[in-house]
């Protein structure tokens, strides 16, 4: 579904962010990638959907290759989810109307097919109650909520999770990941970056761990958790699992 | 476009007999700077006495200073200056009025003062502004070594709002040079006027303009850099304004 | 010292103050800053494009306009429009422009650039995480403009953008250079037909104020709630 080669990507001149990054991810594979920050994690998976151009090497995503300048970009991009971490709900619109803009405006459905699969999406995250509210008026964990539904609007092949909790209160976590293990179950496509552990060793398939820019480390669930092969690996596990 | 272009006009006499076209509009620059500094300095003095009233603790004084500003921001400067020119004079006492109207180079006076106490306004928002924007700690340490409130001021607070609100008071400045213009209405024969006059004159519209631009942005140019200048060198090591 | 002055002038007049001037310049006020918005977002959106050329260009038209007095640029246009004029028609001499039209056109092209910078700013204050949002989502780019990111700059900058139109309405009495009956125009032109100057500009100057006033306190209240909203 998404195949990841010889990824190089730099800011300016001399400082190389994403090094030679070779990886993919299969239809209805879980892939959690972690890493410390300034890894380039976050770099990666936004080049998986062109929101970050790289230099060298290339990205297929379900036959389609990204960095292929004839590539219908805005296309590609509403065939798979991405949920931020700050959420980016649009603040002017109500919370039904941001899942339907781009329901109606890219996919070009109806506005009552919008409305109605937009009820069902927020049903199914249960905000159904907050449908006419704006989205300063809901907590951090209901924004992100609305933010997956929004996404899964679209009927995306694949989702992309960019840190999806990190900026959420801890009380609030659980009620995002929740919505995510379920995705996870159903069989979507996932490629997850996320410090949650705990969700990593609950429903990947496989984990990558990647530091300075270079993927150090991708392999199965069990064998990471059991005996990350990397020195760096066994560190950052150490430190992050230490609480 | 059949326009004749003749851009020699400017060596040609004027029809006042003393000199070239050229000397018209060099004339009318002149003009122009001198009452825009005169209205600058009336500017700064009016509106720091009045920033700082805004600034001051006492409800009375901030009150006064919302007045003040009111007043003059909420009437066209072209109005403000029908007012000093054509309505005060019938408004004192007859002799005063009488001394009014036959002061030699009325227009210019007018025209200083209306414009100062015009802008007066604006730079006393951007002083209460700045000196708002100092950190509380200064005014109380000021205190606290004994300083009286207008010793304060004066070596504490304004020194320091002063450099703050520097860039904007370039612009303010600007824009006074900018306002002398309004005064061609009450027979004030700057460089705009000049400009008009060359084209009655001359029935060379476009190169009267043309010449009165340049010298607009001739003008611009040089403040501009001037103002940059004074930041620099007024600039305090290890605070912001010193970039 | 109000002896001799007769007030009653302004009540004779007050049909073609209000129903000729003040209209004139309403209608010029709120034309202008509706074309002056829409030329000044197009050239925010030139300079923010990231094409170096584009962005050079509505720079220094920006520039360019604030540099010059308005009332240099009022003269400019009156003079340079019907030659406009004929270029654009293709006529064979420089066609006639009515005042309402040449004004017009005047306003529109000073207050774009106001207009610019302040939309500028409103765009540049949309955290970079909205687009990307909106892209994410298969947004175009001109989609994600105008359904994202143009509409949150413009209720962010609402209570600026008001403003300066409270300005313009201001600024609009500079039309006076032209013998332009607007507001003041009417006003001065009573003043000088009847020699009633002190009451007509007194007059004008306390409708000038309370027009602006209210309108002040009306954009300072707004504020208020915005702030609040946020």
């Amino acid at each position: 579904m998404i195949e990841i080669s010889h990824v190089n990507k730099w800011y300016g001149p001399s400082f190389q962010v994403l090094k030679d990054c070779t990886t993919s991810v299969a239809k209805g594979e879980v892939v959690v990638v972690c890493g410390p920050s300034g890894s380039g994690k976050s770099t990666l998976i936004k080049c998986v959907n062109a929101l970050e151009p790289f230099q060298e090497g290339q990205i297929i995503l379900d036959g389609i290759k990204v960095n292929d300048p004839k590539t219908d970009l805005p296309k590609l991009r509403a065939r798979v989810g991405m949920v931020f971490q700050h959420f980016e709900l649009f603040p002017h619109l109500r919370i039904i109307e941001n899942l339907c803009l781009a329901q109606e405006k890219v996919l070009g459905r109806s506005h009552d097919e919008a409305v109605a699969k937009g009820d069902k999406l927020l049903e199914r995250v249960g905000l159904t109650v907050h449908a006419n509210k704006y989205p300063a008026e809901l907590s951090g964990g209901q924004q992100q909520r609305v933010a997956i539904a929004r996404a899964l609007a679209m009927d995306p092949i694949a989702m992309l999770f960019d840190e999806p909790t990190s900026a959420l209160d801890p009380e609030m976590i659980s009620e995002v990941l929740d919505v995510m293990v379920d995705l996870a179950h159903e069989g979507m496509t996932m490629m997850v970056v996320t410090h949650e552990m705990g969700f990593a060793s609950k429903v990947a398939h496989r984990v990558i761990f990647m530091d300075k820019g270079e993927i150090v480390e991708d392999a199965l669930k069990t064998d990471f958790f059991g005996s990350p092969r990397s020195e760096r690996a066994q560190k950052f596990l150490s430190k992050i699992l230490s609480h | 476009m059949n326009y004749n272009w003749n851009w020699h006009i400017f060596f040609e006499p004027n029809p006042t007999g003393a000199g070239t076209y050229l000397d018209m509009l060099v004339a009318g620059l002149l003009l122009t700077i001198k009452t825009a500094l005169l209205a600058w300095v009336i500017a700064l003095i009016f509106g720091t006495i009045i920033g700082i009233l805004r600034s001051l603790p006492s409800r009375t004084a901030s009150w006064i200073g919302f007045c003040y500003v009111e007043f003059f921001r909420n009437m066209p400067l072209l109005v403000q200056l029908f007012l000093w020119f054509f309505v005060l004079p019938e408004l004192l006492p007859r002799a005063a009025g009488l001394w009014l109207k036959q002061l030699p180079n009325a227009p210019f006076w007018t025209a200083a003062i209306g414009v100062g106490l015009f802008m007066s306004a604006r730079v006393a928002v951007q002083l209460a502004a700045g000196i708002g924007s100092l950190p509380r700690g200064q005014k109380n340490a000021a205190t606290a070594l004994g300083l009286t409130t207008a010793q304060g001021y004066r070596y504490v607070l304004l020194p320091m709002a002063f450099r703050i609100i520097l860039p904007p008071l370039t612009s303010e400045f600007l824009n006074t040079i900018k306002n002398t213009s309004v005064a061609i209405t009450i027979g004030l024969i700057e460089l705009t006027g000049q400009a008009r006059a060359m084209q009655e004159f001359s029935f060379q519209v476009f190169e009267a303009f043309t010449a009165a631009t340049v010298m607009y942005l001739a003008i611009n140019i040089v403040v501009v850099t001037g103002m940059r200048f004074l930041e620099r060198s007024l600039a305090i090591p290890g605070y912001i304004t010193g970039k | 010292m109000f002896d001799n002055l007769d007030f009653d002038v302004i009540r004779r007049s007050l049909p073609y103050l209000f129903l000729d001037g003040m209209s004139f310049t309403l209608m010029l006020t709120g034309l202008s800053a509706l074309g002056g918005l829409i030329f000044g977002t197009l050239i925010a959106l030139m300079r923010l494009s990231g094409y170096r050329l584009l962005g050079r260009v509505a720079g220094l038209y920006v520039d360019f306009m604030r540099s010059l007095p308005l009332v240099l640029v009022i003269f400019w246009f009156y003079f340079l429009v019907p030659y406009i004029g004929q270029w654009l028609t293709g006529a064979s001499r420089p066609i006639r422009v009515g005042a309402f039209t040449s004004s017009l056109v005047t306003f529109i092209m000073f207050e774009a650039a106001y207009f610019s910078e302040i939309m500028r700013a409103g765009i540049q204050s949309i955290s970079k995480g909205q687009p990307a949002a909106a892209s994410a989502l298969g947004l175009t780019y001109s989609q994600s403009m105008r359904y994202i990111v143009l509409p949150q700059a413009f209720r962010n900058m609402l209570p600026v953008l008001l403003t300066q139109t409270i300005v313009l309405f201001q600024d609009t009495s500079l039309v006076y250079v032209l013998s332009i009956p607007d507001f003041l125009g009417a006003a001065s032109k009573v003043a000088q037909r009847d020699g009633r100057l002190v009451e007509m500009y007194l007059f004008a100057a306390a409708v000038y104020f309370v027009i602006s006033c209210v309108a002040s306190y009306g954009v300072r209240r707004l504020q208020a709630r915005i702030a609040i909203v946020r």
